[in-house]
């Protein structure tokens, strides 16, 4: 039970330290990184460069197995050539729309689905 | 490059201790022996550098700490308190990928993380992680992930497959990313150190690239392994919150 007071004592001075920052929640140095994007224009452009042709590949890999599985001559590559690529340049543009490095929907919350964060606050991991 | 040495040869995987058990080559590889020694690494930096907590850290100590907060901050800043429990594997994927990142920079290492297979390995352990955390969380509800809110219906049949394969490429370029910046760093660290020797006393003007190129590959160390965590992050924030 001795350590119980300097905790207190440390949670008000943690308290005082963001009142000084100006911040109310965040801390620390991940903050200023997150957001913005590491690296140079190279880093962006091998972003770009990795993002689009990686899902140009996963295309042409469904498109040859599903091909050799059905037996349907090139053409069902040749039409998830297509939908790689269509893949790859909404990859980018989630990317450049600075949804973050993340390939799915991060616009924010949705009004459509209330379920989930409401699930999620009743876990409550605090502390 | 004289001696016949390629670029490439420092990515090749060497049996130290062949091992075999029935017919499967389990062989402490070059590679196997720097993994090891990437987690022993890390153990004793974690460990000793906790050995004696003080309320006011000292250097070594402060650098765990450091650690710990920067990665605890990333966690709570990209997922949220639903994020606390993934903090273990997260913490572990970072000091695994930047510690082999470092020793990998040491002269005569071996940089793991330069090798496809060990980079989509652990990209497969997240992607299918993260899936299966998904699945469990939000049961048949996470099919909806694939068609965009406010879609008409007969827009369906062409954007689930262009959504479906843009989920399947997270792991490609999850590891493509970590392993092509090491591959090419090392690369291009061999080819300029080779036109040192070649270029005799006009060698200093590779040299002094070559210095130069080193610390920015231990700033491509840190960074390809912060890109990995912070992807690794956003994934896991997808799963848990789905949109």
């Amino acid at each position: 039970m001795s350590d119980q007071r300097p905790e207190k004592e440390l949670e008000e001075l943690d308290a005082r330290l963001r009142e000084a920052r100006g911040k109310p929640d965040r801390s620390g140095p991940a903050t200023g990184a997150e957001n913005s994007t590491p690296g140079s224009a190279l880093g962006l452009a091998m972003r770009v460069g990795v993002e689009l042709v990686s899902a140009l590949a996963i295309g042409v890999v469904i498109g040859w197995l599903l091909d050799r599985w059905l037996g349907t001559g090139p053409w069902l590559m040749v039409v998830f050539i297509l939908l790689g690529s269509a893949a790859g340049v909404l990859n980018v543009y989630r990317m450049a729309r600075g949804f973050g490095y993340a390939v799915g929907y991060n616009q924010g919350p949705d009004p459509g689905q209330d379920q989930d964060p409401g699930d999620d606050r009743g876990t409550g991991i605090e502390g | 490059m004289a001696a016949g040495q390629s670029p490439l040869s420092q990515f090749e995987i060497k049996r130290w201790v062949p091992i075999e058990i029935g017919d499967v080559d389990v062989s402490l590889t070059n590679s196997a022996a720097f993994m090891v020694l990437t987690v022993v690494a890390i153990g004793v930096f974690l460990i000793l550098g906790m050995r004696r907590p003080a309320i006011v850290p000292g250097r070594w100590q402060s650098m765990v700490e450091l650690s710990y907060v920067f990665i605890a901050n990333l966690v709570k800043d990209t997922v949220g308190t639903e994020g606390r429990p993934y903090f273990p594997f997260i913490f572990t994927v970072f000091m695994f990928v930047l510690v082999g990142n470092l020793i990998g920079m040491v002269p005569y290492g071996f940089t793991f993380t330069s090798h496809i297979i060990v980079t989509f390995t652990m990209a497969m352990v997240v992607f299918l992680g993260v899936t299966v955390i998904a699945l469990i969380k939000h049961k048949i509800h996470f099919f909806t992930f694939f068609m965009p809110p406010g879609v008409p219906l007969i827009m369906a049949p062409l954007l689930v497959p262009i959504e479906i394969i843009s989920y399947l490429s997270r792991p490609m370029s999850l590891s493509v990313r970590l392993f092509a910046n090491m591959l090419a760093g090392h690369t291009l660290l061999k080819v300029f150190a080779g036109f040192v020797v070649a270029l005799g006393l006009f060698g200093v003007f590779p040299l002094a690239f070559v210095v130069v190129l080193t610390g920015l590959e231990i700033v491509i160390a840190f960074l390809q392994a912060f890109v990995f965590t912070i992807l690794t992050c956003l994934y896991l924030n997808d799963a848990l919150h789905l949109h």
